[in-house]
């Protein structure tokens, strides 16, 4: 539902002394909209000979739909179509630019399966044509050809809905404004009517369809008119441009032989009722409607596709909140911080495998070192080992042989000795 | 502020005139309008460009007939800076969301060439924030409390001469961002006949300089007519004031002089009641229109086209929206995964180079150790060899000793057993 503005904060308004003349303000307004013009897309929904067009033509008292122009009915397709026709009303200075799409061959096939598809198809292309539109870098004057209002007729069967009722209301409510009506409401009697509109709002709360929900307002008088409305849901009507008189007077109606039904009598049907609201008091509040709730729905959902690629739900809430390329920069950031990260992580991974590399190099020389002082230490000690040996054997060496120099000359001179004595004759 | 529509429908569509046979009623569609517009209270926002002292919060006060809060500031501020205040004003049955923005030490610098920038950062801010909400996924416009600025009023100083370099230099600046007003300040200080000339040569300045300040709309009949006369008059030479001071036998904003009393509301003193009917009472829906449909529009086109959007392929096809999205994304996204791309190939050829090096070192390391080895060995042999030389001399020395030993016992047997007999023999004799 549409938010409504807060108008609480009147309350710190100042009042001010003295004339400023904002209060002309509304004024300004009025005259920019007058020169601008408005525009209107009405969309009427219904299988053939329900009284579509005679009722379009009753609402805005013009010959919309004539010979040169057949309604929806007198134009069966083997298919459901959807066209729109323009014109253009003025009244009082206002203009107004008035489209009518209704849609020939809706729910009169033998299989009606998927029958509002064009019509869905046809909602959501306006949409996207507005929202390219919007989208532009050059943005000019955009023509609001988006759909303000769905008329949904339902036949005067007296019981309830029919399943196509149902289905259709249930899978355009979220798309536009859907104001049901009963259509040649003429065949039912008072008793017969109220019975239907309780069966079918009943229904249509079963089922959990929205259907167009008129604004509270804060203004007393008007809140209890919009009760009375609602009490009404949804609107029985009755459609004839035909003007007969009756009793004097000049009406509309439809002449039977049992009396005249008036298409402007609210105890004959709710045509004034329908007329009033959509026309005189809730124009603008349709539009207000599809542009902020239902072309916005449309909106987000068309770029929500685009921007989060269908990943996990969760992850999409928050990022709802952002436009689309918010969210890139927001991207962006992140990836910077996870790049950053990454290198600092492959930085310290680069490190420390070169520490250990390094550390590994300098062990195994280290080992190596270690090893290679222990041989020479080992052969240095060999070495000493072999200098003590030598030693000895030099020493033992030189002591013998000093000996034996000795033992020698001992030998000599005991053999000198002998000598001698066997010259003295001493020894023989 | 809804997306600007308009429902002039191009001449080629098939559109048909049809008459009504009765009162339909839509032409209570503008009121409708008016009613919803007067229900969420309007908002305008009024940028107060000058010097310091010339008159801007008095403008304010007398303006808007209320005491606005706020110091008078200072001539001491470093530089100039934005003083955003809002209040909610009401006047009959309107409510108006009132932004003023006061420039607070605008021309106090010695240096005044930057004096521009706060201010036109200020602006775009103000549209940034408006277009970051338009490109929201989940928006909600309608309920959005629009900041941009409407209207800005220059106040010009009244030296009776021409326009200051400053003034010209921020006119400028401005123009294309917002829609100037320009006003003579403090207007009781120009007599009647140098304001004439003071006017046209300001006016001639601003021509000749290509300033573009804020056309008064002549296109609506109602309107072009006052909007016309009031023109002539530009610029407004405004005096403020927020006392009163007695008139005949009423109360009016005046400021009181020994030489006479200056009536704010009397227009042969001061262009003030023309400043308000053309500022408020006629032209604020128009001045905040411009401000929507060009301004903001220029700022956006700047802004998008900066991102890289536009409106057509290459090859002139237009695209959507959601095409344009699509793309971006993509280039986006193979920004990004390049970029991790390219750093991985930094790490992964730095590995290599390390690798490299170490499988250097660790080369180096082998030879070296080889080379230490093969002395070592080197070393053994040598050791080896002196070993046996040793052993073998050892060897040769215990066999000679072994040898004369031998000998020497030999020698020393015979010879003992020689000196028997001849022991043996002499103790016979």
């Amino acid at each position: 539902m549409i938010e409504r503005p807060d108008s609480s904060s009147a309350s710190i308004a100042r009042n001010l002394e003295g004339y400023v003349g904002f209060a002309n303000l509304p004024n300004q307004v009025y005259r920019k909209s007058v020169k601008r013009g408005f525009e209107f897309t009405l969309m009427v929904v219904g299988e053939s000979g329900l009284g579509k067009s005679t009722l379009i033509n009753s609402l805005f008292l013009t010959e919309l739909y004539s010979k040169d122009y057949p309604g929806p009915s007198q134009r069966i397709k083997k298919t459901v179509q959807v066209e729109q026709s323009k014109v253009l009303i003025k009244e009082g200075g206002v203009q107004l630019t008035l489209t009518i799409v209704d849609t020939p061959g809706f729910g009169d096939a033998v299989d009606n399966s998927n029958c509002w598809q064009p019509v869905i198809n046809y909602i959501d292309s306006k949409c996207e044509d507005f929202l390219n539109a919007e989208s532009r870098v050059n943005r000019r004057m955009m023509p609001d050809n988006r759909v303000h209002c769905c008329l949904y007729f339902i036949a005067p069967s007296g019981h309830g809905l029919k399943p196509l009722d149902i289905e259709f209301m249930k899978r355009l409510h979220d798309k536009v404004n859907v104001i049901p009506l009963i259509a040649k409401a003429d065949t039912l009697t008072p008793e017969e009517c109220q019975q239907f509109k309780k069966q079918i709002m009943k229904e249509i709360q079963e089922h959990k369809i929205k259907i167009y929900e008129f604004p509270d307002s804060e203004d007393d008088e008007d809140s209890k008119v919009i009760r009375k409305i609602k009490e009404k849901m949804p609107l029985a009507v009755v459609g004839s441009n035909v003007v007969i008189e009756v009793n004097g007077k000049k009406v509309r109606g439809r002449q039977y032989p049992w009396g005249v039904a008036e298409v402007e009598n609210g105890e004959h049907c709710d045509f004034t009722v329908l007329r009033n609201m959509l026309i005189r008091t809730h124009m603008q509040d349709l539009k207000d409607v599809t542009n902020n709730v239902h072309y916005e729905n449309y909106r987000s959902r068309k770029l929500a596709a685009v921007t989060c690629n269908g990943v996990d739900a969760t992850k999409t809430k928050g990022q709802l909140t952002k436009s689309p390329l918010a969210q890139m920069e927001e991207e962006r950031r992140e990836h910077v911080t996870k790049m950053k990260k990454m290198e600092t992580e492959m930085e310290q991974v680069f490190e420390m495998k070169v520490k250990e590399k390094k550390q590994k190099l300098k062990d195994s020389e280290a080992e190596l070192e270690r090893r290679h002082e222990q041989m020479k230490k080992n052969l240095e000690a060999q070495y000493k080992e072999l200098e003590e040996k030598r030693k000895q054997y030099e020493e033992e060496k030189m002591s013998w042989e000093a000996q034996q120099r000795i033992l020698e000359q001992q030998k000599l001179d005991a053999s000198k000795t002998m000598e001698k004595n066997k010259k003295k004759g001493k020894i023989f | 502020m809804s997306v600007a529509v308009g429902s002039k429908p191009s001449p080629s569509e098939d559109l048909r005139n049809l008459t009504l046979s009765g009162h339909v009623g839509f032409d209570s569609l503008p009121d409708q309008l008016v009613n919803k517009s007067t229900t969420q209270g309007f908002c305008f926002n009024i940028l107060c460009v000058g010097e310091t002292g010339i008159g801007k919060s008095t403008l304010m006060d007398t303006l808007f007939n209320t005491k606005f809060e706020g110091d008078p500031a200072s001539h001491n501020e470093p530089g100039v800076r934005l003083k955003a205040r809002s209040y909610e004003l009401q006047e009959s049955n309107v409510r108006l969301k009132l932004t003023t923005v006061d420039t607070v030490g605008f021309g106090d610098q010695i240096n005044k060439e930057d004096s521009y920038k706060p201010i036109v950062e200020y602006i775009d801010a103000q549209f940034e924030a408006y277009l970051q909400e338009e490109l929201k996924i989940k928006r909600s416009l309608f309920n959005y409390h629009d900041s941009r600025i409407h209207a800005c009023l220059y106040f010009i100083a009244p030296t009776g001469h021409s326009l200051k370099s400053l003034d010209l230099v921020t006119m400028k600046k401005l123009d294309s961002k917002v829609n100037i007003i320009p006003i003579i300040a403090k207007a009781d200080t120009i007599a009647k006949n140098e304001l004439h000339k003071f006017k046209s040569k300001i006016m001639s300045e601003l021509v000749s300089n290509g300033v573009q300040i804020y056309q008064f709309p002549t296109d609506e009949e109602t309107v072009a007519e006052i909007n016309a006369t009031m023109s002539v008059h530009l610029p407004f030479a405004v005096v403020g004031s927020t006392e009163e001071v007695k008139i005949g036998n009423k109360m009016a904003k005046a400021r009181q002089y020994p030489w006479g009393v200056v009536q704010v509301e009397n227009e042969n003193h001061c262009d003030f009641v023309k400043l308000r009917e053309m500022l408020i009472r006629v032209n604020m829906e128009d001045l905040r229109e411009q401000t929507h449909s060009r301004h903001y529009e220029l700022y956006r086109r700047c802004k998008l086209e900066e991102m890289g959007f536009k409106d057509t392929d290459p090859d002139c096809k237009p695209f959507s929206l959601q095409e344009t999205y699509e793309a971006k994304r993509n280039e986006f996204l193979g920004e990004l995964q390049k970029k991790e791309e390219e750093m991985r190939q930094m790490f992964v050829m730095r590995v290599k180079e390390k690798e490299t090096e170490l499988k250097e070192a660790e080369k180096e390391l082998h030879e070296k150790f080889d080379r230490l080895k093969k002395t070592h060995q080197d070393e053994k042999k040598k050791l080896e060899d002196k070993k046996k030389e040793i052993e073998d001399e050892v060897g040769a020395f215990s066999k000679k000793k072994a040898a004369v030993q031998l000998l020497q016992a030999q020698q020393a047997g015979s010879q003992s057993t020689k000196k028997d007999k001849d022991k043996k023999n002499s103790s016979f004799t």
